[in-house]
Formats: structure tokens, sequence, C-alpha cells
């Protein structure tokens, strides 16, 4: 499978377009592994996602684990129906996205995990809010936090190492009692070191 | 060809098949013929049927799931076809009845009427094994092909525009939702016995 790149320019782009140098993105290793050994010790069997460029080393993680069915998705929104199938049919899993692929899987949200109770755990990558420099991720940035509101869904930030294992457990734990989606954002505290 | 009549040609092996369904006359067709505990209806997510089916046929490659999707449906999320060619799961078959219009809001007509070819573009997005019929029993036919195909299939099957007169059922969606899950834990294959002494 095509591996997503990991070089970008000395401006640091965050949305991964530029792939010129050899400078790694300074996106936190160590944090995603966290994310990721959570996931891995709540069950996770299978993960979607639409690669971003903060979510880089946790879909490499998912792509190189044996024990995990990785989904690259051409848009978010079948992520949730790949979710509800594998839940269905008794699978834990995860959706890997960036907030304007949230808003982008609205309707399936709405229209079938909502509608049919189905358990969804969203790590959503927050951009676009302070300290963002790319100009096209802040309207997004702007609507998300709102949104979930509206949606009704449970949200919590992943902003500090020291909470992400017990937030995730606790996220996957509420998600499976109410049978209802509910949202982590990845905050850029976490994510991205700079 | 009669969606009906196609949907009754191949009922006899959805009993052996976990089915996914979309909204509207396909849903109530196939209720019309007898529900199943593995049959799902998804009553909204319009173009998610596919995405759904995928998930399914990728968590439990023992079983044979058959998609029943439509040409409104597969129109909002052609991006699908591109992800099941890229996993292609072999245990799934991938049906859309092509009936070039979004029949149950008056029948308003896709754009497979002005010319566009989802088995062409099946094809082109890499799904290695399609079937475009048109008749009933070449549709049977391909239908049973698929399950002894050991790959991704996907069927288009041009169907005359005509569905049931109501919709709705009587079968509410959760009770479909939490009896098809129940349905498939009960599929789960019983762990293997030790091996007996003697």
């Amino acid at each position: 499978m095509d591996a997503v790149r990991l070089a970008t320019g000395a401006r640091i782009p965050e949305n991964g377009h530029c792939l010129s140098s050899n400078r790694a993105v300074p996106v936190s290793v160590e944090h995603s592994k966290l994310i990721y050994e959570a996931l891995k010790q709540g069950g996770v069997r299978l993960v979607s996602a639409l690669p971003e460029t903060w979510l880089v080393h946790l879909i490499r993680m998912a792509e190189d684990d044996p024990e995990m069915t990785l989904v690259r998705l051409a848009k978010e929104e079948e992520g949730i129906g790949i979710s509800a199938g594998a839940h269905l049919a008794g699978v834990r899993s995860a959706l890997l996205m960036q907030n304007h692929g949230f808003l982008a899987s609205v309707n399936g949200i709405v229209s079938l995990a909502q509608l049919y109770r189905i358990p969804l755990l969203m790590l959503i990558s927050y951009r676009g809010g302070f300290g963002e420099r790319d100009p096209w991720q802040t309207e997004g940035g702007g609507v998300t936090e709102e949104l979930l509101r509206a949606l009704r869904i449970p949200t919590e930030r992943l902003d500090r190492p020291s909470d992400v294992g017990r937030r995730i457990r606790q996220a996957q734990t509420l998600a499976e009692s109410a049978l209802r989606p509910v949202a982590l954002l990845l905050d850029r505290d976490l994510m991205w070191e700079e | 060809m009669e969606r009906l009549e196609a949907l009754r040609a191949i009922y006899p092996e959805l009993e052996q098949t976990v089915v996914v369904t979309i909204m509207g006359a396909v849903a109530a067709e196939l209720q019309s013929l007898g529900h199943r505990p593995n049959f799902f209806y998804l009553q909204h997510a319009m173009g998610l049927a596919s995405s759904l089916g995928l998930g399914l046929a990728l968590s439990r490659p023992e079983l044979r799931v058959a998609v029943l999707d439509g040409d409104g449906s597969i129109l909002m999320n052609l991006g699908s076809l591109t992800t099941l060619a890229r996993y292609r799961p072999p245990n799934l078959v991938h049906v859309v009845f092509d009936n070039e219009s979004l029949l149950s809001v008056g029948g308003f007509p896709t754009a497979t009427s002005t010319g566009s070819d989802l088995a062409a573009l099946a094809r082109a997005a890499g799904i290695g094994n399609v079937a475009s019929v048109g008749e009933l029993e070449a549709f049977r036919a391909a239908f049973s092909a698929a399950a002894s195909a050991g790959e991704l299939t996907a069927i288009i099957a041009k169907v005359e525009a005509r569905g049931p007169t109501a919709y709705v059922t009587d079968l509410p969606l959760l009770e479909n939702r939490f009896q098809f899950q129940r349905h498939l834990k009960q599929l789960r294959r019983p762990p293997r016995r030790a091996h007996r002494k003697r």
C-alpha cells in the first residue's frame, strides 16, 4: 500500500502538500503512539482514515500492525458506513479524520450512526484553532465544536499526553453504553511539536 | 426486468447471505418477499450501503455479503467504488439496481438516464469482476456466479422504474438493526473443539 509522505518544506505548511524537502513534519510520534496504543488496548481492530498531516504517524502505525485492518477512504463519510458494518459484525473500530472530514460526514453520522444507534469512536484532528497558520483551515476550525454540540456528540479534547489513555478508554465506554458517536478532538498541543 | 422479479429470482440464495439494502423500493420489495434476520435495510444515509457492506465483509471474511444498491444511492458515493476496489473483499457482491431514476421521490431521472455507465465506472474504479445485465435469467446467473467467483463482484442490473405503492413497512428500524446484529453474533463460528482423545 502507498505510504503517506512525511516530508515538508521549510515553511512547514501543515496541509501535507509540500513534499520537496527531507525535513520531517513535526508531528509527535510519541503522542501518536500513546493514542495508537490506547486504541489497541481498547480492542480496536479496524481503523478507517483519510490522510491528514497530524494523522500520518497514526495511519502508518495502523498500516504496520498486522492485527489492524486499515481502510483508506476516498471521503470520510464512507468511514461511518464502514464502522457501522464493523460494529454490526462484532468488530471494534475507530475513525481518524480531520475536522473538515467530520464536516463532510454529517449526514452519515445523523442518518446512520445516530438513527441506528451505532457507537462511533471519532478521533478528529482539530485544525483551524489558535496557532493555525494555514488560512484554509480557519473556517472549519471555527465551527467544529459548535457543530459537535448541535449534533449532541459528547466531545473531549486530547491536549495532554497524561490524559490520552484514560480519555480514549472513557470515550469508547460511553460510545458503547450509549450506542452513539463520540468525538475526541486531537489538539495542536498534543499533535504538533514546534 | 422488474426489480421485484429480480429480487424474487435470487431470494432463495439470500438465505445464506448477509444482505444490506438501500432505502425505499429495494427495502420494501425485499420485505414483501419475506423478511429474514440476515437482512439489514439502511433506510437513510443514501450512498453508505456499499460502505456498510465493505465494513461487514472485511470484519467477517467467513460470511458472504450482498449489497443491494441503487443508481441514485451509488451516485452519491462513487468514491466507494474505488475503496471497494482497493480492498476487494472476495466475499462481497455489490448489486446496483439501475432504474435511471430517483423513484421514491417522484421518478426524477438520474445521470444514468443520460449515459453515465455504472458498469464502466465500476471497472474504471478497479473492480475486476463486473457484470452488466438487463434480463432476469442473466441476473440470476450473474448473482450465482458471484458466489463462486472468489473475488469482489459488481452486478449492474438495469430494471424498470417501477416500485411498490408504499415504502414504510411494519419493521421498525431499530428492531431490524438489533435483530441483524444478534443474528451475525450467532453466526460466529464455534470455537474449534479440542481433538477428542480415544
